[in-house]
């Protein structure tokens, strides 16, 4: 049976059909959530989808990670089910206390609309497991605010508990430790920057998404 | 009561802040010198009621630690005014 793949959308939220055709293109079922709901449905995994959820007023996230879908989003989470981020959704996730750190303005104050090359840091996690430690992807970042932070220890422990998953090569953007992607201590919440939905398809010019999408619907029948 | 509050939110000292070297380095340009340690935040201004100024402090706080700061990287300055009766 096909993976059904929840995919939240905010007011604000741009990417969640591109997402939503991503993973039905992979075989799985995509399906939109709206972020005033209160369940899941019958998700089994939840992708929080790019764009700018309420405008990404105060900080982007701060408000989104209030929406009433937010309770069950984090309630699934704590209960193993697969949850990822995807740019702006990484920014709900850490405001949302799911994922450590945030994300702040870019190093140099630039928006930054441009394909980049990402390494594989780590398979242990629900957004890379069908990947390989040192495959390199190449996936269209656009972010103005994907500046990953976080404090020296919160850093020394992610390191140790090989909790980044994906690094930038080379570093666009200031990122502590080059990082593009971290997951949770659990491994089934998993926030990246990149977008692996815009390198779907041969025609979007990479199709180097698909691993990460692919990961996430493998990691619904490992859970199960 | 009702009180004026003043919300000084900075990125804790040790986070690097992009809008603050940027205004930096634009200083010299514009030839103004001698002026370092540029920091940017924001500032949020709202009305309050409260029985009184420690409450609304209290409360305040609780705001900015759910909702108006990410702790992790940003701190929260909190001044206070009392408002005259409007009657």
């Amino acid at each position: 049976m096909a993976a059904k793949v929840g995919v939240v959308r905010f007011p604000g939220t741009n990417c969640e059909f591109d997402t939503v055709e991503a993973i039905d293109a992979l075989g799985g079922q995509g399906e939109i959530l709206w972020h005033g709901d209160a369940s899941l449905g019958d998700s089994d995994a939840v992708i929080i989808a790019g764009g700018f959820a309420h405008g990404d007023y105060l900080r982007p996230g701060a408000i989104a990670r209030f929406s009433p879908i937010m309770d069950a989003v984090v309630a699934a989470a704590n209960n193993g089910m697969p949850v990822i981020g995807i740019c702006n959704g990484f920014q709900v996730l850490t405001e949302a206390g799911l994922l450590p750190g945030a994300l702040q303005k870019n190093a140099g104050l630039k928006f930054i609309n441009d394909w980049q090359i990402l390494k594989v840091a780590s398979t242990n996690s629900a957004l890379t497991s069908a990947a390989e430690v040192g495959q390199e992807l190449n996936i269209p970042i656009n972010h103005f605010e994907g500046n990953y932070t976080c404090s020296p220890e919160t850093l020394a422990e992610l390191k140790a508990n090989d909790q980044i998953v994906l690094t930038y090569v080379p570093n666009p953007n200031g990122s502590v430790g080059d990082i593009a992607g971290v997951c949770n201590a659990e491994r089934n919440v998993v926030g990246l920057m990149p977008h692996p939905e815009r390198a779907s398809h041969a025609l979007l010019g990479s199709t180097d998404g698909n691993v990460l999408l692919q990961s996430i619907l493998d990691s619904v029948g490992a859970a199960v | 009561m009702k009180f004026h509050a003043v919300i000084d939110v900075q990125l804790h000292p040790g986070i690097a802040d992009p809008q603050g070297s940027t205004i930096e380095r634009a200083l010299p340009t514009l030839g103004f010198d001698g002026i370092s340690g540029v920091r940017a935040g924001k500032s949020i201004h709202l009305d309050i009621e409260a029985d009184d100024a420690a409450s609304a402090e209290a409360q305040l706080g609780e705001v900015c630690e759910k909702f108006l700061t990410n702790p992790v990287i940003e701190d929260a300055s909190i001044t206070i005014v009392e408002l005259a009766e409007a009657n």
